[in-house]
């Protein structure tokens, strides 16, 4: 993957695809912001949900331990899998026990993280997507854009041209006059899909939500396929990362507040499905918990880092964000795209790859995602210290020259005058003319002019008017 | 107003950009500021504030910055400069730069430095308590509020209020007014494909607008919309809002 400048300016020339997501971007927008300023009582919410994740993450093998003892306590069965490889491996020999050749999954975030679905194929095993973005993004062998909308960079046109090439292929065939009108593309979804529902044993999920005190997981979804997961067959496996962890029960009331509004503009979702274990003739018989760390305890260590942790993936930080706004998920190089993406993915899987030394500097810091957090994440703050982190990391050398140099410049009036100097000088050769373009600032001079420099600094002036020495002391004096 | 104001030992923090690329906005400030009773002292020795160095990640080089910064401005009543981002850099990222760099002296002398800083528009609204200061701009003007002034020093519609206030403005609202024009600091270097197709967006929405001037908080901000807008050879003036509202009867504007 190379580094994001580079993914960005191949983003950016799709122009089918740009407004797409400036069309689906704004709308969502304004349906939160819209359902947001309906309560009045938001920004406690907020600062609710954000004490609830702090305390699970302060907390958290105490509350993982809780968990676990929950949900065995249940009937559950709880696995434990450090990284990416040993999550797949324990999900493909659950399922291989089971003697089956396909499951049905729903949507989630950690199963996308891992590669589930890859590593299911490798060993034969068929993993079919069931929420309808996310089986576009699988039938167009096409990469999820958006953690709520994997499909968001597609319209309803290019949609129904994937559904009547590839369904065939993979089960239920698309009705031949199928048109691009939404109801008649949810209906050739749905037929797809009732196949593969009612055929299958086996289910994978995620969960939003693990709460602790009642082993209770929580998906909330709009819908209905994962409720058909989550019930319909025998076998169930969650795959959840650590930090999905809530204490208590009553946390779920302030979660399941911020979640909708922030992330589908509703005040509620459709689809709340909760499981908490085994129940006779209810539900799948057999309940499998898979908690991944994948790089979260590392992350945990920072405590400034760590706040990323108490991400919901409401994908609202996505939707305000001018950047992903031009540029789409793809260019972030991972499953978490958008602001949150350009912190958690450095931080889950370091700063070495191009790509990851290259996401803290994805945003021009202009503060759009903090304000939609519904946890209140302080992405821009975890930007600058990333950045810092690419730094001392020996990232980038001839920026860290010309930084030195500046550092050194700008902490001594006299050196800041000589310098200045330069400018005015250039302001009096360049005169009132437009400066189109310098060597060497060929990102800035591209497509932009350059102000040209006035030839005398604010300092000099007052200088000369303050020749009485009025205010101030002398050019360059000072401690 | 002015009995508080000539009460006041005000510092004008420049910000190195406006001292050197921009000397008409600070000028514009004292013209202003004086304007209004208030006697403004600028410290020569004053230099930067650092920011460009802690957004590009070095936090720890902007450490000798933030103690000059301290030793020049501390003492002050109020420190004005006429740029959000260097405001919104000494009040949000200065704490933090001293504390990477583990000096418990120089954080508790941030901590009494800080909260004297202010933009000019808080200043002129907060602190004096005026919203009109006798300008007069008879010109069809639309307003950028930049991102650091809106969502990092929250100053609200203070702008909007001082802009209404002046004689002779037509002001015109700018669609998608809050969504950042791509600027960034280094990231319009970093990222100089995406900054510019914001920049483009944002320099699209000034031209409907239909508006003379367009004016914003920060020159950064400006310099960018601009060096578009004179790409695409638009006669749109680009001003920042200390010079309209410095701007008077007088003045042929
Ligand atoms: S960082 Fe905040 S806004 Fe972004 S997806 Fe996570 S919870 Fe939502």
């Amino acid at each position: 993957m190379p580094a994001f400048p580079a993914s960005a300016r191949s983003a950016l020339a799709k122009t089918q695809q740009r407004a797409n997501l400036r069309g689906a971007t704004h709308t969502i927008r304004a349906k939160r912001a819209q359902v947001v300023a309906e309560v009045p009582e938001w920004e406690a919410l907020r600062v609710a949900g954000a004490d609830a994740k702090d305390e699970a993450l302060t907390h958290l093998a105490d509350y993982l331990e809780q968990l676990e003892e929950s949900l065995t306590a249940r009937g559950a069965a709880v696995h434990w899998a450090r990284d990416a490889e040993e999550a797949n491996r324990i999900v493909v020999d659950l399922v291989r026990a089971k003697g089956v050749d396909e499951v049905v999954k729903v949507k989630s975030m950690a199963t996308q993280e891992i590669e589930l679905n890859e590593a299911l194929e490798a060993a034969g095993i068929g993993a079919w997507e069931t929420d309808l973005a996310e089986l576009i993004v699988q039938l167009g062998h096409d990469r999820p854009s958006h953690i709520l909308v994997p499909a968001i960079h597609k319209n309803r046109s290019e949609i129904r041209d994937i559904f009547t090439s590839e369904m065939g292929k993979v089960g239920r065939p698309a009705p031949d006059d199928l048109t691009d009108e939404p109801a008649r593309l949810a209906e050739a979804a749905r037929l797809h899909l009732r196949e593969k529902f009612l055929r299958a044993k086996v289910a994978v999920s995620g969960a939003n939500f693990a709460v602790a005190d009642t082993g209770t997981l929580v998906v909330v979804e709009s819908e209905g396929n994962g409720r058909m997961c989550l019930t319909l067959p025998e076998t169930l496996i969650s795959v959840v990362g650590i930090e999905k962890v809530l204490p208590t029960w009553g946390d779920l009331g302030v979660m399941l507040q911020l979640l909708p509004r922030s992330s589908t503009g509703e005040r509620m979702n459709p689809y709340t499905t909760m499981w908490t274990g085994v129940h006779d003739d209810d539900g799948p018989q057999e309940v499998h918990v898979v908690l991944v760390d994948n790089g979260r305890s590392h992350v945990l260590a920072d405590p400034v880092g760590r706040q990323a942790l108490r991400c919901i993936r409401c994908s609202a930080c996505l939707n305000v964000c001018p950047v992903y706004e031009r540029t789409g998920g793809h260019a972030y190089g991972s499953v978490y795209p958008g602001p949150i993406g350009a912190v958690l993915n450095p931080q889950l899987r370091g700063t070495t790859s191009e790509i990851d030394a290259s996401l803290p500097y994805a945003s021009s810091l202009c503060g759009a995602c903090f304000d939609a957090c519904p946890v209140r994440i302080d992405i821009p703050e975890l930007l600058v210290q990333l950045r810092g982190t690419v730094v001392e990391q020996g990232g980038h050398r001839a920026e860290s020259a010309a930084m030195r140099a500046a550092a050194w410049v700008l902490s001594d009036p006299k050196r800041l005058a000589i310098a200045q100097r330069g400018a005015t000088l250039a302001g009096r050769i360049v005169g009132d003319r437009t400066v189109r373009r310098v060597p060497g600032l060929g990102g800035w001079t591209d497509a932009r002019d350059l102000p040209t420099p006035p030839t005398e600094t604010f300092r000099q002036w007052w200088a000369r008017e303050h020749a009485d020495g009025h205010a101030g002391d002398e050019q360059g004096g000072g401690r | 107003m002015s009995a508080v104001a000539a009460d006041l030992r005000v510092a004008l923090f420049a910000t190195c950009f406006n001292d050197t690329m921009w000397p008409g906005t600070p000028k514009a400030v004292v013209r202003l500021l004086e304007r209004l009773g208030v006697r403004v002292e600028f410290p020569m020795a004053q230099t930067c504030c650092g920011q460009m160095l802690t957004n590009t990640g070095y936090a720890r080089r902007a450490a000798p910055l933030v103690e000059h910064f301290v030793d020049v401005f501390e003492g002050y009543d109020a420190v004005i400069a006429p740029s959000g981002s260097c405001v919104g850099s000494v009040r949000e990222q200065h704490p933090m730069i001293t504390r990477l760099a583990g000096d418990p002296d120089l954080e508790s002398r941030v901590e009494a430095v800080r909260p004297t800083v202010f933009e000019l528009s808080e200043f002129l609204v907060d602190v004096l308590g005026v919203t009109d200061v006798g300008a007069y701009f008879p010109h069809r003007v639309t307003y950028h509020p930049t991102c650091h002034s809106l969502r990092m020093l929250r100053v609200g519609d203070r702008p909007l209020q001082l802009l209404r206030a002046v004689r002779g403005i037509e002001l015109v609202e700018l669609p998608g007014a809050e969504e950042c024009c791509g600027f960034g600091g280094t990231f319009a270097l970093k990222n100089a494909d995406v900054s510019v197709a914001m920049g483009q967006d944002k320099a699209d929405h000034v031209l409907e607008t239909g508006a003379e001037v367009l004016v914003t908080g920060d020159n950064s901000c400006l310099a960018h919309i601009g060096g578009i807008l004179g790409r695409r050879g638009s006669t749109v003036r680009r001003l920042h809002l200390a010079e309209v509202l410095a701007s008077t009867e007088g003045d042929v504007a």
